[in-house]
């Protein structure tokens, strides 16, 4: 016998379908939108979602990603594979190339690493191809300077973030009216929280990269985080190199990646690990832990 | 470390979305209670709890400041206030929640305002001691003109007033007399001290007296699948699909978010403001075909017949389609330091349109705190309320915001400065 129908969404179906309209309101909005990809698993929905949206047509943006010259091999094999497969037109912006032309300058020390250096590479690439909006895969749960952040982010010609004074941001409605020069960032997955992310990659069988999965690696303990070992990562003499079976909870540069000890070789085991981890996963992200408002000054200076 | 019980991805994707808004100050325990909520739910990590701890002390606090879990920005940190609408997400096994945590002054009205526009339900904090202010007023009362289905008043710091039955039950009484004259539908009590937990997560065993269900199992149980409109179908085209490949070479979809009904394959429709009408062919939301969609799914549809629709047109059922005009009457909450301009110009999104408009009048303006109508004054500031006449460039598909949130909804925008102004329930 069939049931009273319940015209009912379940909340992932809710997130999805509210993501989807943030990505085709960029589209009807912005005349040269881009999608920043990483590599990670957040900026992979992205890319599914963007299909999702725009199927049986391509997306209408390219992806850009932000190369610091520090990745995983893996990352950037899984990256042209799925550029290919989805047909979609990939640009990369080289930190290197920003390091080269004197724009930036290495950090130095046993903590450096080019995350921070990804701004001035970023702001530059988005200034070269003149896009208007950069879609990023910033979540409100992952930070709490991201807690205020708006679906529709407004950057003015400097590409700074004014945490003061954001648009109100009301029903489903988006501003994205700006002066030239100034450009916006979207953030379509804003209300997903990272169980929902995992879930979502769970239930429509979305590739990841192996490096969420365990593997073994080489590796050391620094402030009591586990880092990849590589042969631009500086080592005291304190810090031994171990081989280890890790995993990756969040995949970035690979000097600021924190590693998981973890025997979780499928989706099932990872949700399974999330639940009942007590950290954050940005708990191990050695780029915020450098002061408590960290993330909040480098969104001021047009960090992703 | 052993768990109590697996985790359930089944569960888990069946659950249902809750959002909700809570407005109050510092004083009223807003930030504990939201910190209760989290902390009580398991939504709080060591790393997070560990800032909060070192941050307590800092602050010379001999026990966790839970009202510290929810410091965002540092300005806000710095002058111990929220500034902003903050987003925090936390899960049940039954549910999952978005509270949208808004500040509770006078002047962060338009927050507030912001915070109800995308909720289902509000929490309305009232302190024990003091009763239902005018603070109490301002919240109940932008939580109905936002039209937010569902009214949670927590009567908090019972601790304080001895747990006493009378102090609360004279705050139920007095609470239900005012909301009397406001358009709210669905409205439940609950005694709580957010402090000391009672009635929050755990139900409390110093207030035997009380027979309902602690905070979280009201915020589980209500019921929200009927929140949307079901029964006038509204598809505002937010995007024209033509892939330009050979093998959808013909194909044309109109893709946007269902603003209210449901749409299925096989019905007549009308399309806005053609007038033409045709069937749908189909209705896509990737590579699957659905015979249905409803609120507040985004999908694509297609027709039979080859009619030219772009972007804010809408697509409804023949015989029952929105108003349509240029004349449209709101309630406004002007947004802006800038004040309002009568007989000035903006520009207005509603929907998936985009127009110009005119203020042409102001009607009257409204006492936040004592609901009383201003009707000699129409200068409209930050923050304030009023009934406003517009005119627009071209005529907008709408119903009103009491029978749809999404087509009854708009914002205005500065034309110099680009930035949303005013945010309008068409009337």
């Amino acid at each position: 016998m069939e049931q009273i129908k319940k015209y009912n969404l379940n909340h992932l179906r809710e997130l999805e379908s509210e993501s989807i309209y943030v990505l085709r309101e960029v589209a009807a909005q912005f005349e040269k939108p881009a999608l920043l990809f990483s590599g990670g698993k957040d900026s992979i929905i992205l890319v599914h979602l963007s299909v999702k949206a725009f199927w049986p047509a391509k997306i209408p943006y390219p992806l850009v990603h932000i190369d610091t010259g520090h990745n995983f091999g893996e990352t950037i094999i899984f990256r042209d594979k799925l550029c290919k497969e989805i047909d979609a037109q990939l640009i990369v912006g080289s930190v290197q190339e920003t390091i080269d032309e004197g724009r930036a300058v290495e950090e130095t020390g046993f903590n450096a690493s080019r995350n921070l250096l990804q701004t001035t590479t970023l702001l530059d690439t988005i200034e070269k191809y003149k896009f208007d909006a950069a879609i990023g895969g910033g979540r409100r749960d992952e930070e709490k300077a991201r807690a205020k952040e708006r679906f529709f982010s407004h950057r003015d010609e400097f590409g700074q973030w004014d945490p003061k004074n954001q648009r109100p941001e009301l029903w489903n409605i988006f501003n994205g009216k700006k002066n030239m020069g100034e450009h916006f960032r979207v953030f379509p997955i804003s209300n997903w929280t990272e169980m929902d992310v995992w879930q979502y990659i769970y239930m429509e069988n979305i590739d990841i990269p192996r490096l969420y999965y365990t593997h073994e690696r080489d590796v050391f303990q620094r402030d009591g985080v586990w880092l990849a070992d590589a042969p631009f990562m500086m080592k005291k003499p304190s810090e031994k190199v171990e081989r280890l079976r890790v995993r990756c909870r969040t995949i970035g540069d690979i000097s600021c990646t924190g590693l998981t000890i973890s025997m979780a070789d499928s989706l099932e085991d990872i949700i399974q690990e999330i639940a009942a981890t007590r950290i954050t996963e940005r708990g191990g992200r050695a780029d915020d832990m450098r002061s408590d408002a960290a993330m909040e000054d480098r969104k001021k200076e047009g960090y992703f | 470390m052993m768990q109590e019980k697996e985790f359930s991805s089944k569960a888990y994707l069946d659950m249902e979305l809750l959002r909700f808004t809570t407005a109050g100050s510092v004083d009223d325990g807003k930030s504990t209670l939201i910190g209760r909520l989290l902390y009580d739910s398991k939504s709080i990590f060591e790393d997070q709890l560990e800032a909060v701890k070192r941050a307590s002390i800092k602050k010379g606090n001999a026990t966790i400041d839970l009202s510290l879990l929810t410091d965002g920005l540092r300005a806000e940190r710095e002058q111990g206030i929220t500034i902003d609408v903050a987003y925090r997400y936390f899960a049940t096994p039954k549910r999952k929640f978005i509270i949208a945590d808004t500040p509770g002054h006078v002047q962060y009205t338009r927050n507030m305002v912001t915070g109800a526009s995308t909720a289902n339900a509000a929490i309305i904090l009232i302190d024990a001691r003091n009763g239902v202010t005018e603070q109490s007023h301002r919240h109940t009362f932008i939580a109905s003109l936002l039209q937010i289905p569902h009214i949670v008043v927590c009567v908090n710091k019972m601790d304080l007033v001895d747990y006493k039955e009378e102090a609360y039950e004279e705050i139920k009484n007095h609470f239900i007399a005012f909301a009397a004259k406001l358009a709210v539908k669905d409205v439940r009590f609950v005694p709580i001290s957010a402090l000391k937990g009672d009635n929050v997560v755990e139900k409390s065993e110093n207030m035997p007296w009380y027979q309902g269900g602690t905070l979280r199992y009201i915020l589980e149980n209500i019921h929200i699948s009927s929140d949307h409109n079901h029964i006038d179908a509204r598809f505002p085209v937010q995007y024209v699909v033509r892939p330009q490949r050979d093998e959808f070479h013909d194909f044309r979809g109109y893709a946007g978010r269902i603003a209210g009904g449901v749409f299925r394959v096989g019905e007549r429709v009308k399309i806005l403001p053609s007038g033409f009408t045709s069937t749908i062919k189909s209705i896509i939301s990737h590579t699957r075909e659905l015979k249905e969609a409803f609120p507040p799914m985004s999908v694509i549809i297609t027709l039979e017949d080859d009619i030219d629709i772009s972007r804010g047109d809408m697509i409804v059922k023949e015989n029952n389609g929105p108003r349509v005009g240029q004349d449209i009457d709101i309630m406004m909450c002007w947004m802006s330091e800038n004040p309002m301009m009568l007989n000035g110009k903006y520009a207005i999104k509603h929907t998936t349109t985009d127009a110009r408009c005119l203020i042409k009048d102001v009607k009257y303006k409204v006492d936040v705190n004592t609901l009383k109508k201003v009707t000699d004054d129409k200068s409209i500031g930050l923050n304030e309320i009023a009934r406003v006449s517009l005119r627009t460039t071209k005529p907008l598909f709408y119903d009103s915001y009491r029978q749809n949130r999404k087509t009854g909804a708009i914002i205005l925008i500065d034309e110099a400065t680009n930035t949303t102004v005013g945010a309008g329930m068409i009337v």
